[in-house]
């Protein structure tokens, strides 16, 4: 992100003519944000306020037009039995549900996690002032230039149970004594979700923090060798407090993407129950299962799940966005 | 006292290289990988190998030659670039209004704009499909040139307000003393300075709509109207366990390698664009 600054205002040094100027500024400017904002609204704020309303009705994929209101009852319903008991339905009640919203949580705050600590340590590998080290930026930007499908493709290739490269490998250092099929097992099927996402997007980490990183003035580090201070003491007391607010950004833009997650999973790892998010159930119920109305409720709790969350660690992180003069 | 201080430097040396290899090695492989499988073809390709020690064009030319990939890939240049065109267009005023021109409400707008980026495109899927099936365009190209708007144009926008935001004011200044409007600023005074900014940004853009996947499957549904990652993430053989893994790795690596040479070229101002925009591609 860039620093604060404010857009300097052009028509400052020339008070006479300054607030006619000012006015026609400010009239090109809304006029210059009308086509924009049509367009934002008409392909993110429309669709939006229409998937929240077709989860409030009876909707499915063959009778869009026919959807009629019935409240809340896509997230939760109950009928009291003659027996006296009560028996809730609904996606509020739906374990399956859940399962995904556990799934998408964990994987969120794993894969993160693993990225920060690996995207630090690969920023402060290239921060260092070594031959070679246009080599390795140029390599660590291939993961993240690869379309998801194919690295998902390609690592389901070397994760293959049978003729998996990763296998192979395993077994001939010792690590593994009989060949997984990582992906199809429901222990290991995380796992491989999981190492490719961290493959994937450490690179797209490591270079936010790099920027972040190169933003510190180099006097500092000098006087602390002078103090004496150990390069590990350095990187707690130095590095990683002015490097903070590039690293919370980068958090939050990972995790955003995390929680959204969707291609990789898909292809990956299609029908386990052990990998299932909440963007995969959410669709697969909108468009395979012909639950549309009841996949529109998951995409909505999807919504408010991911909003509520951003909103918690903006505010707990004291994130600033550069956002000019608010 | 000097030999210890020695072997300490060396020890560190070598473990700091050590990282470095490691990095590199797990960056690259998957795709040497990938690539090798696509070389290898019939029972070649269940010989597991480190290192290439067949070449067959095969599978280069099973892709090219069977099915609608050529077409898929037609498709999916023409999806990406007119999508990038269209959000560039749209940002560039409006990233004009937003980084030279104070008005009440900015930071809130930018914040929104800023929001709408990072937005789960799960939660627009229903309602945009009831548009998309409205206005006629559901399984065609521009179903998916509108719909990934969505992510390319909030994108544009803020990277590109970023970028104007740090132009220094007295080329402007000149040009309002000389009596030009806002519209002659952008077009004479900006446009020509913001190339390198506006080829950045296209970039991404055009990265992450090449690779969008989610839109693309949702919204088209057959081989000819079918973008390159749904193609390839649905590519199969004729038993639901005869996997061609030496089609999928050759279409892999014709979808990935001008990615990586552009990625490569650009080095530079890709990382400057993705810091400034913060925004995944």
């Amino acid at each position: 992100m860039a620093t604060d600054t404010l857009a300097p205002s052009a028509a400052v040094t020339a008070p006479k003519i300054k607030s006619e100027l000012m006015q026609q500024r400010a009239r090109a400017a809304r006029i210059f944000l009308v086509p924009m904002l049509i367009a934002l609204a008409v392909v993110a704020g429309w669709p939006l306020i229409r998937s929240i309303y077709f989860s409030f009705t009876d909707a499915s994929l063959s009778n869009l037009d026919g959807a009629q209101w019935i409240g809340f009852g896509n997230y939760l319903r109950w009928t009291t039995l003659d027996s006296g008991a009560v028996r809730y339905r609904g996606l509020l009640a739906d374990p399956a549900w859940w399962n995904a919203v556990w799934n998408t949580v964990r994987f969120a705050f794993i894969s993160v996690s693993f990225e920060a600590v690996l995207g630090m340590i690969v920023a402060l590998v290239l921060n260092a002032e070594f031959r070679g080290r246009g080599l390795v930026r140029a390599a660590i930007l291939i993961p993240w230039a690869i379309p998801t499908i194919v690295s998902a493709r390609m690592w389901s290739w070397m994760l293959n149970d049978q003729f998996g490269i990763l296998n192979d490998l395993g077994m001939r250092l010792g690590l593994l004594s009989q060949k997984v099929a990582w992906t199809a097992t429901a222990d290991t099927a995380m796992t491989a979700v999981l190492v490719v996402d961290i493959w994937k997007t450490t690179p797209f980490m490591a270079l936010l923090i790099l920027a972040g990183l190169q933003m510190i003035p180099k006097d500092i580090y000098e006087a602390a060798e002078i103090d004496g201070v150990h390069p590990i003491k350095q990187f707690w007391k130095i590095t990683l407090p002015l490097v903070r607010p590039a690293l919370m950004v980068a958090i939050i833009f990972r995790l955003l993407d995390a929680l959204r997650i969707f291609d990789l999973i898909y292809v990956l790892t299609p029908n386990s129950s052990a990998t299932k998010t909440m963007s995969v159930m959410a669709r697969e119920n909108l468009f395979d299962f012909d639950k549309f109305s009841y996949g529109s409720a998951m995409s909505t709790m999807l919504f408010l799940i991911i909003a509520l969350l951003t909103i918690l660690y903006i505010w707990l992180g004291q994130v600033r966005f550069d956002g000019g003069d608010r | 006292m000097g030999a210890t201080f020695d072997l300490w430097k060396l020890t560190k040396w070598t473990l700091f290289y050590l990282l470095v290899a490691v990095i590199v090695v797990v960056s690259v492989f998957p795709f040497y990988y990938a690539i090798l499988t696509s070389f290898k073809s019939g029972t070649d390709l269940f010989r597991i190998n480190y290192w290439p020690d067949s070449f067959s064009l095969n599978n280069y030319y099973n892709v090219l030659n069977s099915g609608s990939f050529p077409r898929n890939l037609l498709n999916s240049v023409f999806v990406s670039a007119v999508t990038v065109l269209l959000a560039l267009f749209l940002a560039v005023t409006a990233s004009f209004a937003l980084s030279r021109v104070r008005f009440r409400g900015r930071g809130l707008l930018l914040l929104t704009i800023l929001g709408v980026s990072m937005f789960p495109q799960m939660a627009v899927l229903a309602g945009l499909f009831e548009l998309i099936r409205f206005l006629g365009i559901y399984n065609t190209p521009w179903a998916l040139i509108f719909s990934y708007t969505i992510f390319t144009l909030p994108f544009t926008v803020w990277v590109l307000t970023t970028f104007m935001r740090e132009l220094p004011v007295e080329i402007e200044e000149a040009a309002i003393v000389d009596g030009a409007t806002p519209w002659v600023i952008i077009t004479r005074v900006f446009l020509p300075l913001m190339w390198p900014a506006l080829v950045t940004t296209g970039l991404l853009a055009f990265i992450g709509a090449w690779n969008e996947f989610l839109f693309a499957l949702t919204f088209t549904s057959n081989n000819d109207t079918r973008t390159v990652p749904v193609a390839i993430a649905l590519l199969s053989g004729n038993t639901q366990y005869e996997i061609p893994w030496g089609n999928i790795m050759a279409a892999s690596v014709i979808v990935t390698v001008p990615l990586v040479v552009l990625v490569l070229i650009f080095q530079r101002k890709i990382v400057s664009g993705l810091t400034a925009g913060g925004v995944k591609g």
